[in-house]
């Protein structure tokens, strides 16, 4: 049986390479052709068919390219063609799968765009670095994709920024909000936008809140070794201790664990402080909410989490022990219109209710996207549509006033485009109630 | 032989030194500590309870490992899925149905028993079903085969849990009599952890008579200790390591329904952690050992538990409990340098090991 | 087999149930909505399909299997009852969601699937409509076990052939664009799926080739056996050279997302080296592998990093020596406290080192020098003549590098006095140490030869990445790589390269299956497991060692999976490979 095996594999193999001897010469063409082109074959940009041998007599030559990136047309057909890296296996898979639920609602409510459907390649960021990264080589070996929504972890972020960076190519992350990764002296790269806050907002707007707002002097905080809890918690620290908080203990869990009464414990004997931050995500965040309640000495502490606390499965199961407490994040239009609309279509379409907090960026991400489209592409008669690489780039960096579920946002000029504005909300009922600031 | 020796000496030389270093690592940390004092006597005390009863349940969960190991001599690594499977099933089918009805609140015991019988079943199918598919074709194949079926149906049970009940935490809900504390000789303790504690001792009792003194439970014992001559004295073999699995399983249900009430919420993924714990647990107390794992089980959580605080606060080293497993880690290396059977193994282990 | 003439209901029942549970399952689960979506054959076949209806057909073909010989009709019947009872649970199940709304158990009973199941016909018709079709499918499948051989083997390798094609065609897609152009790729495969007459056309290619084989191949086979020594020598190097153009080329052939998915296997390759050294070799079982990977990468980006935690600057070239003596050093470390330590403590307490180094590089207490969370940014790639080598089809040359390396010093190994020492010590401790083996220093040496292709392969990766963040680390890259050399044949080379292939390189390509590629993967696992369970390619040793008791060996598979001598075709295997 091997043997057959063998033997068809070779011809196959045989086969490929005389093609790929003859093919060669081929694909060289167009690479002199185009400008700024470093990329081997594959990584082209759709362009006519080179056509080395015969000339081009009959094609109107009705557009002609000048994007210096390059650019990507779809005939009348096709769709228009969108991928996301999220993070959809492994233990963080929810939130990833909700940014993804995300991205398909707004492509549903887009519809059509300038008579072309819009298709997702969903592709899977691991939440790791090499999930990333091979994520990206297989999105930009694809030239008939448009641009990224992704990644869910900054993690993953920042080798895919590089990969999508060097092929031209765009990305808008509904949930990276790593500080490095806009930071151009550390991960930061041309093409990479973000919808998701930037640590240091969300940090600093709670550490207001609790010193100035709730006039609390003592704090402390909690992280799981996420690097974006890591960061809030950082961030957070050094807001309070900036405008005069003392942080008792800054301490850390790790993924998994289910038992946080030993480090509360820790916790209440280091002060014990007034406010506890723990930005983490689910379902060490539940934990750590009922347990707070059992540990001697936390009694009279405010607590607090921040978005990746922000869920349905989260408000369910900290029900009750949820009084009293805060939590921090993106000022999600929580009564608005189109949120209420959306939240009914996302239980409609996938049977429960919200799974984390960034589908809405990654809905806004979408719309972003789709908005620059409108803007850059040329349309020719038949429908066929061109756009430009970096006329993509430069819309969607120009982004401005865009007004999202999450804001309105507007880019920097290193991708950071979200609305700057955090809002603190409780908990009451089973829903998150927006009580900071107030209108 | 002088060779040897020769050997030893230098490899010797450095395991005196490691285990000096942890162990004047650990008296130092925790003379630092206790000098501190950060801690009032009833934040030691809860930090013991909250130990003794994460250590139960491991100690449950690890005795799965430990019934399967000391028959098969083979590490079931799907086991924290079989925890996992029990609890999840009954928190969707029987638990949330019967607190929206308001049942529970109404026949908390009835209500707990219908869950603990629902999740002790489905633990015990799907142990069963994952015995007969991926373990029993290969009882003859090298020892290592069959460890990795058990990481491939680990795998394969983790995500068809998720795919069939969400990728979501869903929340358990527990009857309103077992929520606040009790008081123990005057120590306040949670009723949910009281009951940890109190059913795992049950089981521990129930099983050990179950083994020791029922016709079923000799079986099993004849075939640990060897399969071919249990099988010449008529006993079953298929039949009773097909129990062994079940015991374990159910065991594990048990777990699963524990671990419900204390943390009050479910997850695809939560039998990943435990599972590890609660195979470090088995090997700790000496793995094919059932009071070994008990033994193992409640040193590790008390490990957790107490460990960092302890040991590493007065260090003054950042966020000691992250370092928590690490700790219990280094514990286990410490035990096993001096007793490399485990803390109660037996000489079984090192018959076949 | 079955030794009685007569019709037996409990087979059909049996077989028409497990299929019915295996349909339900993977509807209820949600695959079979997903991949719904998915076209193999344009406007025909959806992925979707051919999982649900699998399990109903694979059965039945059992069943026929299983009618008493020569007789046709009992086979047929059985055939189709089988695939008429595998469609009842699913019938249940749409039945039961009209009475009550099941998506508040499990969210995956949705519209959509009642939709696919009832083929969009309202209940009762699509209830019908489904028995009909698995019915009908069944039968189709006991036909086709009563073919005769000849006819038989091309229609299943025509099938799964296409089906391959079908599976695979983005990266067909991929390749046909960069070597035909766009309008040519389009033309075969029309958004993913190939189009009906391309299809078609495989499938009678293929099946036509199978014919050809069957007919030919053992002339070919004859022929070859016939050869003396000298051609056959000149055929294998004929085929070494021929295989050493094919690895120097193969980025040109792959492009660039098949040259980073061949990165990734080549890495794990590499380690699947070292730990099959240790334990292949050895039989040392060591579950914290990572350890030494992680190490091998921090101390490359600590020594290359151009950030603010790099502490030298190095070059990629100067870094590597370093980072695989410090992994050496740390093999030596971490294995003297385990010595004597024998099989499962082994196991634990080395897991229980991965997991240590795991935490520590995530730590807060580490953070100052190794970055914590935030991980390692600005690793420097490695320059070969001035030129950077960033994208993957020219690192691919560097990992290439690493791995052959390995695979040479592991094949030398082998061959040589300390390869029989560790696989005497792996036969029996007590009789090598009795031979006069040194067991110390003989363990101390697999340590520490292990850990320093880890940590070689560490660095290639960190170097690939650029940057590394501390969750790269964590136990499922050594349970991977432990899977990796058992599937491929513990103590065999080409086993690696067969098992980093198989186990990372196809969940790569698997990526479609999204949230199930891990449930793919165990399922891989175990029915490669219990397909070979001596590993792909065994070692010869291995390979004498599990055909001693070879009688006794299958004699305890359930009736379902036990190997036939025809069921040993990949025709029936290749379903459910995937």
């Amino acid at each position: 049986m091997s043997n057959r095996f063998l033997y068809i594999l070779s011809v196959l193999i045989i086969a490929s390479m005389v093609l790929a001897a003859c093919a060669q010469p081929a694909t060289e063409a167009p690479a002199v052709e185009e400008p700024a082109a470093e990329e081997p074959a594959a990584e082209e940009p759709v362009v006519e068919e080179p056509a080395a041998e015969e000339p081009v007599v009959e094609e109107p030559a009705a557009f002609e390219c000048t994007d210096e990136l390059g650019c990507l047309d779809y005939g009348p057909e096709e769709p228009i063609r969108i991928a996301s890296a999220l993070v959809i296996s492994g233990p963080n898979a929810q939130l990833g799968q909700d940014s993804q639920y995300g991205v398909e609602i707004a492509m549903d409510w887009q519809g059509q765009v300038l008579g072309h459907d819009l298709e997702l390649q969903a592709e899977d960021d691991g939440c790791s670095a090499e999930g990333g990264q091979t994520a990206g080589q297989k999105i930009v070996s694809d030239p008939t994709i448009l641009g990224v929504v992704g990644t869910s972890c900054s993690g993953a972020g920042v080798p895919m920024s590089q990969v999508i960076s060097e092929a031209n190519y765009f990305m808008v992350s509904p949930s990276n909000t790593a500080p490095s990764l806009t930071d151009p002296d550390q991960a930061w790269n041309p093409g990479y936008y973000r919808t998701a806050h930037n640590d240091k907002v969300q940090g600093a707007a709670m550490a207001d809140y609790a010193f100035n707002e709730l006039g609390l002097t003592s704090a402390a905080t909690i992280h799981d070794g996420d690097p974006y809890t890591e960061g809030l918690a950082n961030s957070f620290a050094e807001s309070f201790k900036a405008i005069g908080g003392e942080i008792v203990e800054f301490t850390a869990i790790n993924k998994g664990d289910t038992d946080m009464r030993p480090v509360l414990t820790a916790v209440a004997a280091a002060g014990p402080p007034q406010f506890l931050y723990y930005p983490i995500f689910m379902p060490e965040c539940a934990f750590m909410t009922k347990q707070a309640k059992e540990v001697d000495g936390l009694e009279e502490t405010v607590l607090s989490a921040a978005d990746g606390c922000i869920s349905a499965d989260a408000a369910e199961s900290i029900g009750e022990d949820g009084v009293g407490m805060f939590w921090s994040g993106p000022d999600i239009a929580f009564a608005g219109e189109t949120y209420i609309k959306f939240k009914a279509d996302y239980k409609e379409k996938y049977g429960s209710d919200t799974l984390s907090v960034f589908h809405a960026h990654a809905f806004d991400a979408t719309n972003m996207i789709v908005a620059c489209v409108e803007q850059v592409a040329v349309q020719d008669d038949d429908g066929t549509l061109h756009i430009g690489r970096q006329a993509m780039r430069d819309c969607l960096g120009a982004t401005s006033g865009f007004e999202g579920i999450t804001g309105t946002l507007t880019c920097d000029e290193y991708g950071d485009c979200a609305d700057p504005k955090i809002s603190v909300s409780t908990l009451e009922n089973g829903e998150y109630v927006k009580i900071w600031p107030e209108e | 032989m002088r060779q040897r020796l020769q050997d030893l000496d230098w490899i010797g030389l450095y395991l005196w030194v490691l285990r000096a270093a942890i162990i004047i690592l650990v008296v130092w940390g925790t003379i630092a500590t206790i000098i501190d004092n950060p801690y009032s006597p009833r934040q030691w005390i809860d930090l013991i309870i909250f130990g003794i009863a994460q250590g139960s349940m491991y100690a449950l969960i690890a005795i799965g490992y430990t019934l399967v190991y000391g028959v098969l001599f083979m590490i079931n690594f799907a086991h924290g899925e079989f925890f996992m499977s029990g609890i999840m099933t009954a928190t969707v089918f029987v638990a949330t149905p019967l607190a929206a009805t308001g049942f529970m609140n109404r026949q908390p015991l009835l209500s707990l028993l219908l869950i603990a019988v629902v999740a002790m079943v489905v633990s015990m199918s799907i142990a069963v079903l994952t015995e007969r598919a991926a373990y029993r074709p290969l009882r003859k194949a090298p020892r290592l085969v069959p460890l990795i079926t058990a990481i491939g149906a680990s795998f394969f049970w983790q995500y068809y849990f998720r795919g069939l009940f969400g990728s979501q935490v869903i929340p358990f809900p527990v009857p309103d009599v077992m929520k606040g504390t009790a008081s123990i000789l005057g120590v306040e303790i949670l009723k949910t952890q009281l009951t940890v504690i109190v059913v795992t001792i049950i089981m521990l009792i129930g099983l050990n008579l179950f083994i020791m003194r029922t016709r079923t439970g000799k079986s099993i014992r004849a075939v640990a200790e060897d399969k071919d001559t249990a099988a010449l004295m008529g006993i079953d073999v298929d039949r009773a390591i097909t129990i062994t699995f079940a015991t374990g399983a159910s065991m594990a249900g048990i777990a699963g329904l524990l671990y419900a009430l204390v943390f009050t919420q479910v997850h695809f993924f939560m039998g990943f952690f435990p599972g590890l714990k609660a195979f470090t647990a088995a090997v700790l107390g000496g793995i094919g050992s059932i009071p070994g794992a008990a033994v193992g089980g409640l040193f590790l959580g008390l490990i957790e538990s107490v460990g960092p605080s302890l040991f590493l606060q007065g260090l003054g080293i950042p966020a000691p409990h992250q370092l928590k497993d690490v700790i219990a880690f280094v514990m286990l290396v410490l035990v096993l340098i001096f007793r490399p059977q485990g803390i109660l193994g037996e000489r079984l282990t090192e018959k076949k090991a | 087999m079955s030794e009685t003439n007569n019709f037996d209901y409990r087979i059909p029942l049996q077989n028409g149930l497990i299929a019915g549970v295996v349909a339900l399952s993977v509807s209820v689960i949600g695959m079979v909505t997903l991949l719904a979506q998915r076209y193999l054959i344009a406007g025909w076949l959806t992925l979707g399909q051919v999982i649900l209806f699998m399990a109903p057909a694979a059965m039945s073909y059992l069943a026929a299997g299983k009618a008493p010989q020569n007789n046709r009709g009992i086979a047929l019947i059985y055939g189709f009852l089988t695939g008429l009872i595998s469609a009842l649970p699913l019938v249940a199940l749409i039945l039961l969601n009209e009475v009550i709304d099941l998506r508040q158990f499990l969210p995956n009973v949705s519209p959509a699937l009642i939709e696919i199941l009832t083929f969009g016909r309202g209940t009762v018709a699509g209830s019908l409509f489904l028995i009909i079709v698995t019915s009908v499918l069944g039968l189709v499948a006991a036909g086709l076990y009563l073919l005769p051989d000849r006819i038989r083997r091309p229609i299943f390798s025509g099938l799964i052939w296409t089906f391959f094609f079908g599976m695979f065609s983005e990266i067909l897609s991929d390749r046909l664009r960069t070597f035909f152009g766009t309008d040519f790729a389009k033309l075969i495969i029309e958004s993913k799926a190939l189009r009906p007459v391309v299809a078609v056309t495989i499938f009678i290619v293929t099946a036509s080739l199978s014919v050809l084989w069957s007919r030919r191949g053992d002339k070919v086979k004859g022929r070859m056996a016939k050869m003396d020594t000298k051609s056959q020598n000149r055929m294998r190097y004929g085929l070494i050279i021929f295989g050493i153009t094919l690895m120097l080329i193969l980025p040109l052939l792959l492009g660039t997302y098949l040259s980073e998915v061949m990165n990734m296997i080549l890495i794990f390759a590499l380690m699947g080296f070292g730990l099959n050294i240790v334990v292949g070799f050895a039989g040392l079982l060591d579950l914290g592998y990572v350890a030494f990977f992680a190490i091998g990468a921090y101390t490359m980006g600590v020594l290359t990093s151009t950030g603010d935690l790099g502490v030298a600057g190095m070059s990629f070239w100067l870094a590597i020596p370093i980072c695989v003596a410090v992994s050496m050093l740390g093999g030596l470390l971490l294995g003297m406290p385990v010595l004597r330590m024998r099989g499962d403590y082994l196991a634990i307490v080395t897991l229980g080192f991965g997991e240590i180094i795991r935490i520590l590089v995530l730590s807060d207490l580490l953070k100052p020098y190794i970055g914590g969370a935030q991980g390692l940014l600005k690793i420097n790639k490695p320059v070969i003549v001035g030129i950077p080598l960033i994208k993957p089809d020219q690192f691919y040359y560097v990992a290439l590098a690493g791995c052959l390396i390995a695979a040479f010093i592991s094949y030398r190994l082998s061959q040589a006095r300390l390869g029989r020492q560790w696989m005497a010590i792996r036969e029996d401790e007590d009789v090598a140490e009795a031979m006069g083996i040194r067991l110390v220093n003989t363990k101390l040496l697999a340590f520490a030869i292990g850990a320093a292709f880890a940590g070689l392969a560490g660095a290639i990766f960190a170097s690939k990445l650029t940057s590394i963040f501390p969750h790269s680390f964590n136990l499922l890259i050594s349970i991977n790589v432990l899977c990796m050399i058992i599937v491929g044949g513990m103590g065999s080379l080409p086993g690696v390269i067969l098992g980093a292939l198989a186990l990372v390189g196809l969940p790569e390509l698997l990526r479609e299956f999204a949230e199930f590629r891990l449930l793919m993967y165990g399922i891989v696992l175990i029915v490669m497991m219990l397909a070979k369970p001596e590993g792909l390619w065994p070692s010869a040793i291995r390979k004498r060692e599990l055909h001693v008791h070879d009688n006794e060996d299958y004699e305890d598979y359930p009736e379902a999976m036990a190997p036939r001598a025809e069921t040993r075709d990949p025709g029936l295997e290749g379903p459910s490979h995937l």
